[in-house]
């Protein structure tokens, strides 16, 4: 009788967490299946879910018009570029705040916190004006920087989370032993935290793949990267759906693989602690 | 001969210095739409023509606009040129952002731009952007509809036609709308259509010392004939459509008539993507008998900001792409239809144009919009559909919003015109207008 019951609320659970699971694909399912319609079809009332004239055409007329492999590049340099530089600079920081908290420790967490609820057109100016001074407007070093610091405070906490559940006297230990400070952060915390630095990773990649404020106010024709790319082909007068569907699909193909084959790492290690 | 030979390996290495030294590389800002995309792919004449390589930077229109002003105002110099339209060109000439065109060739012949464009982008009677291409609006409707219904289109027809014509069209068993317009939030959206469609009510945005007229019969009469109209006729959820959500209604056969930018008209007669291409009539927009349509007036144009290095190079693409000769070379290889329209005198002059079944139709609503005196009354602005002071865009998206929202029934049209002059009032007084 417990296991009827049991068996029941796993199937009923099971399917719910299809349809969630679904529903939330299906706007990405949509527009793959959008990009490979004629513009008739994309328009077309009733919808047209999956017949209908298959044609390649929107992907040989985006390749035709635009440069994706320089956009790619773009986005592949600064996604990884400002991940790599957040997690230099967070992984001693959420070392400090984790171990060697002081009295202003929670206070400084949720400031760093609070500068992400500060709407970004608020500094778009200043931000702006320092890029024409220093000669970083449409440069990807520029744009590496801006991300780095606006997912920074993300960084840093879900490391400080990830670092808290480690025993500080694993690290008492390695210091008793004789490891010098830089030791102790290389080689004997990152190994200890490497799924959440890698979720870290991961999660703040995804982050600055779509990031696109920022990524269209900064560049302009040698910078842009696929966010850039996408509203290139944005048009409030005239039908191109299917034309901006082949392009996002092409935006979104590199990130939604990379999330497909980490997914086991991402789901591991945002769940990391959160079962004691 | 072994001079000679020297001289002319000399004269070759110089004239290919000098022609390395004076080719520039311009970037050039621009909205995503057909004519533009169309001019992207003729850059290699131009280079072949100048030497000069082109850098494109598509952008959605808002967008865009977001990002020239910010680039403009901070004096960015991340482009060469720009793609502005008809609001931005006198208030950015006005304030120097902007190199005067005042300097063309004489080949580019000038004078041939239509009056009502070259006024459209002058400030002070210097042109500041050269119309790429222009756009009135106009009624676009279906034969075969309008015929059931027993009815024939005038070539001017009033508001009244257009409401009766719109109810004996419908037909919501054969989900036939009779008529489809623009109710969507925004300045450039719903908020065109209603201001040009408000002129012709006898309207204006502001009386002659600034002050904001939505307290005044006419909005009332404009906005509860637009409501009426679209309740009985219009498709459900006119409140959120907008240019496109109406070209893919009409495309579809579910509108008997839309009353849009005449650029529309190619996108409805071409059967590649309407399945009604045989069946479109055109017309200009209605009136009211008070002297003035319901047309609006734009372009899409050309500008150099001020600052840029390569002013030259900036300026020999500007007589390019908006030159006689561009209009001649794509007519060529893409047919009449597919020009950039709404530019150029000589283009509605040229014979072979004439047989474009909308091209007059076209030209004969940009020529009865007139931008230095869009209402009935007197106003203190220029522009049709929108009044050419930096405060406005702010301003009409926010009343666009309280108009959409009675459009969609939330508040009464008394409320929102209530809210649309307290807005209005708030930021005119805010700004130093009285």
């Amino acid at each position: 009788m417990a296991r009827a019951a049991t068996n029941r609320r796993k199937t009923i659970n099971t399917i719910l967490a299809w349809s969630v699971g679904l529903l939330i694909f299906f706007p990405i399912l949509w527009t793959i299946l959008t990009s490979f319609k004629t513009e008739g079809d994309a328009i077309a009332y009733p919808p047209k879910f999956l017949f209908f004239d298959w044609t390649l055409e929107n992907y040989s007329i985006v390749q035709e018009r635009s440069n994706y492999m320089r956009y790619l590049w773009n986005s592949v340099i600064i996604a990884g570029g400002s991940t790599l530089l957040g997690i230099i600079i967070a992984v001693p920081a959420a070392w400090s705040m984790a171990f060697v908290p002081s009295k202003r420790t929670k206070d400084i967490l949720m400031w760093m916190l609070s500068t992400k609820m500060l709407p970004a057109v608020g500094v778009l100016y200043p931000i702006y004006l320092m890029f024409i001074k220093l000669g970083l407007l449409d440069t990807r070093l520029g744009l590496v920087i801006v991300l780095m610091l606006i997912n920074l405070p993300i960084i840093v906490w879900m490391l400080y989370t990830y670092f808290k559940e480690i025993p500080a006297e694993i690290l008492e230990a390695a210091r008793m032993d004789g490891a010098s400070l830089k030791s102790e952060l290389l080689y004997v915390l990152t190994p200890m935290a490497i799924p959440g630095i890698a979720s870290t990773i991961l999660l703040n990649i995804i982050l600055a793949w779509n990031e696109a404020f920022w990524t269209l106010n900064l560049t302009a024709a040698k910078a842009g990267t696929l966010t850039a790319f996408i509203a290139s082909y944005s048009s409030p007068e005239g039908l191109f759906y299917a034309k901006l569907s082949a392009a996002s699909t092409m935006a979104i193909a590199p990130i939604l693989i990379l999330g497909w084959f980490s997914q086991k790492q991402l789901v591991r290690g945002l769940t990391f602690g959160a079962v004691k | 001969m072994k001079m000679t030979l020297r001289a002319l390996l000399g004269a070759t290495v110089s004239l290919t210095l000098a022609q390395g030294a004076m080719a520039d590389t311009i970037t050039i800002a621009t909205v995503n739409n057909g004519d533009m995309i169309r001019m992207q792919g003729y850059t290699e004449d131009f280079t072949a023509k100048t030497g000069h390589t082109v850098e494109w930077v598509t952008l959605e229109e808002n967008v865009l606009r977001e990002r020239v002003t910010t680039d403009i105002t901070t004096k960015g110099g991340q482009f060469d040129i720009m793609t502005i339209g008809m609001y931005e060109t006198p208030i950015w000439g006005k304030n120097g952002w902007l190199v005067p065109l005042s300097d063309l060739s004489a080949e580019y012949d000038v004078a041939d731009i239509l009056p009502a464009m070259a006024g459209g982008l002058s400030y002070d009677g210097t042109l500041y952007a050269a119309p790429f291409y222009g756009e009135s609006s106009m009624i676009m409707y279906r034969t075969d509809l309008m015929e059931k219904a027993g009815l024939s289109m005038p070539e001017a027809p009033t508001w009244e036609f257009i409401r009766e014509a719109a109810a004996k069209m419908t037909d919501r068993g054969a989900d036939i709308n009779g008529i489809c317009l623009r109710g969507k939030a925004g300045w450039g959206e719903g908020g065109a259509f209603i201001t040009a469609m408000s002129n012709s009510f006898g309207a204006r945005w502001f009386d002659e010392n600034w002050k904001p007229t939505f307290d005044g019969e006419a909005w009332a009469n404009t906005l509860n004939f637009f409501k009426g109209m679209m309740d009985e006729s219009g498709p459900a959820g006119y409140a959120t459509n907008g240019f496109n959500e109406n070209l893919s209604l009409f495309q579809q056969g579910k509108c008997g008539m839309w009353i849009d930018a005449t650029v529309a008209a190619s996108f409805v007669t071409n059967p590649k993507d309407s399945t009604v291409a045989d069946k479109v009539g055109f017309a200009l927009a209605p009136d009211t008998g008070l002297g003035k349509r319901s047309n609006w007036l734009w372009a899409w144009a050309l500008a150099i900001p001020a600052g840029t290095q390569k002013e030259a190079a900036a300026k020999q693409f500007i007589e390019w792409a908006t030159s006689k000769g561009y209009i001649e070379m794509v007519a060529a290889k893409e047919g009449w239809a597919n020009v950039p329209p709404g530019a150029r005198t000589s283009l509605y002059e040229n014979p072979e144009y004439q047989k474009v079944p909308f091209a007059k139709m076209t030209l004969d609503s940009i020529l009865s919009a007139n931008p230095n005196a869009p209402t009935v009354d007197p106003v203190p602005y220029v522009g049709v559909q929108f009044a050419a002071i930096p405060e406005f865009a702010g301003i009409a998206t926010d009343v666009s919003q309280e108009f959409s929202n009675a459009y969609a029934g939330q508040q009464t049209v008394e409320e929102a015109l209530a809210k649309a002059q307290a807005i209005a009032t708030e930021a005119m007084e805010a700004a130093g207008y009285n």
